[in-house]
């Protein structure tokens, strides 16, 4: 048995989960934004207005559901700075849940003034203090503050994953792999989010057709370090039998990820769901994004210590 | 600076009176569950079945039995390891954990904002959030009564001495001679947690055991949370680097391609 059944589960579930999964989405749609941005031309410039609009509405989601889970929530700024020290800041780069705090923080600034530029460029800002700022961000600064929300946003994802890694819970210490895994799916749905705001924002068909290549892509690396991630669990892999490992199977590989690979390569094959193949898949791989963690998450944490513990 | 201090629990003299565990409710004025309604586990004799934030010490019943004649029982009262290298205090986001002068760990109420990743963290098993403060709560080792000089509550109240008091190298030389003397009887006993050398630095909440760790709900090898960091850390940049590649590669197959058919080329 491994010794990670002796531990306690922390009760990280209904704020926790849709943070994960809106972490995770935000940050794969900035990193790509920032890529498409640093690395694209300028007909792209929709898609990368739109990643940085998920990224910012995405941060600040995420700040309030991590907060609003806390046992004590008007004490969220003691993870940035030392309550009984002030100012110091609060800071412990071998702590996930320390640096992924910092981490939210300053991903949302990049993406407020990501979107602030944005807007400033089309004309879009009425408020004069606004504007003024919107207006410091354009041509290099813009392609920094971008280039640094899009590090953020892909660090984001990922470090939801470590976070569970750095643990001694069933599952998430088990294996190194969920990090890797998080990351690929937050690009991955980070992409799905954006073909399917894209084209309202102005994004050309062909854009469209680029971010679904690319998904195709991210889906097969996801798929890849999902196996990868299960073979790592070893014997703890008897947990899976249970619900949960049933909707990792049916809902995340299946629906999530086959699915999908199979609307972008063989839409034909797929009846109903190939009318609009690149938006149907990239509803599934949402879905899947958001059942990964559902899965991971509660298939630790419904592993109850006392029972385990008496071997029952 | 005082001499590291903590518990040696020897468990062959525990006798589940659960004295240890009423004496901690009392003196730090932990709630009863479930309103003060009694709740039956089901669990032999064991009616608190786990530590958490209000139950700071737990009686652990474990019954071995082959048939009606042939069996034992097996009591234990756990607490907080207050592991020389704690995995709580690691990863503590807020700095509300602390390593106090006695070289134990405690848990600051005013400081903590409930982030529960102490919880996961520890390998143990023994924090938990009080419903009452919101905020996660373990065993103290009387921090309260040893600033003062006076002995913590449940091993005060220990009324056979299985909870033993007292400087960690004082209580490491007994240990090891009631092992002797449990060895000479002919009991296969063991020391969990003794060896300063052996895991998490050693715990200055250790135990003499008659069965096998697990038995009791300990782990074998208990490990420090961030011991999985740098390897999660790395295969995830590795990650990222892979699919920023894909996502450029894909950019730049659009220009070649472009520029193959003799169109606009320039990004």
């Amino acid at each position: 048995m491994s010794d990670t059944f002796f531990s306690g589960a922390p009760h990280w579930t209904w704020f926790i989960i849709p943070y994960f999964f809106v972490g995770g989405l935000a940050g794969g749609a900035s990193f790509l934004a920032a890529v498409i941005d640093l690395f694209g031309k300028p007909e792209d410039r929709p898609v990368v207005r739109t990643g940085h609009n998920v990224a910012a509405v995405g941060a600040i989601l995420s700040g309030l559901l991590l907060t609003i889970d806390l046992g004590k929530p008007l004490r969220f700024w003691h993870m940035l700075f030392q309550s009984e020290n002030l100012p110091a800041i609060m800071f412990k780069p071998w702590s996930p849940i320390s640096f992924g705090a910092w981490a939210i923080l300053l991903f949302g600034l990049c993406s407020v003034l990501s979107v602030l530029g944005a807007r400033a460029e089309e004309g879009r800002l009425q408020n004069p203090a606004l504007r003024a700022v919107g207006g410091t961000v354009r041509g290099g600064v813009a392609k920094l503050v971008s280039g640094a929300g899009g590090l953020l946003g892909i660090f984001v994802a990922g470090y939801t994953g470590v976070l569970l890694s750095v643990t001694n819970r069933p599952i998430w210490a088990d294996s190194p792999w969920l990090g890797a895994l998080f990351v690929a799916s937050g690009a991955s749905t980070g992409a799905a989010t954006l073909i399917l705001l894209g084209p309202r924002r102005g994004a050309t068909e062909q854009a469209v057709h680029r971010l679904s290549a690319f998904d195709t892509r991210a889906l097969v690396v996801e798929l890849l370090i999902l196996v990868l991630f299960l073979v790592s669990l070893g014997s703890v892999n008897r947990v899976w039998l249970s619900f949960w490992g049933l909707l990792l199977v049916v809902g995340v590989i299946g629906l999530g990820i086959l699915v999908p690979l199979g609307l972008h390569l063989k839409p034909t094959s797929f009846g109903g769901l190939a009318a609009r193949p690149i938006a149907n898949a990239a509803k599934l791989v949402l879905l899947g994004g958001f059942l990964l963690r559902l899965a991971t998450m509660l298939a630790s944490e419904g592993i109850e210590r006392y029972r385990v513990a008496a071997g029952i | 600076m005082p001499e590291p201090m903590g518990f040696f629990t020897d468990t062959t003299v525990c006798i589940g009176c659960k004295a240890c565990e009423v004496a901690c409710k009392e003196w730090n004025q932990l709630p009863a569950e479930n309103g003060g309604i009694r709740e039956l586990s089901g669990d032999s004799y064991d009616n608190t079945r786990r530590l958490d934030g209000i139950h700071w010490r737990h009686v652990r019943f474990i019954e071995q039995f082959k048939g009606p004649y042939d069996g034992r029982w097996l009591m234990m009262s756990d607490v907080c390891k207050h592991c020389v290298q704690a995995g709580c205090l690691e990863v503590c986001p807020t700095g509300a954990i602390i390593r106090t002068e006695f070289d134990t760990v405690v848990i600051q109420s005013d400081v903590c904002n409930g982030c529960r990743a102490c919880i996961a963290a520890c390998p143990f098993g023994v924090i938990d959030i009080n419903p009452v403060s919101g905020t996660a709560q373990k065993c103290t080792l009387c921090y309260d009564r040893l600033k003062v000089g006076l002995e913590p509550a449940c091993s005060k109240a220990c009324p056979t001495d299985s909870i033993q008091f007292g400087a960690i190298s004082e209580l490491r030389t007994r240990a090891q001679k009631r092992v002797e003397q449990l060895h000479a009887q002919g009991v296969q006993a063991n020391l969990y947690g003794a060896d300063p050398n052996g895991a998490l630095g050693g715990l200055n909440s250790f135990y003499l055991l008659v069965d096998r760790p697990e038995v009791y709900g300990l782990p074998r090898q208990p490990q420090l949370p961030a011991s999985q960091l740098a390897k999660s850390g790395s295969l995830s940049v590795a990650s990222a680097a892979v699919l920023g590649l894909l996502a450029i590669v894909g950019l730049r197959k659009r220009r070649m391609d472009e520029q193959s058919r003799g169109g606009p080329g320039n990004v």
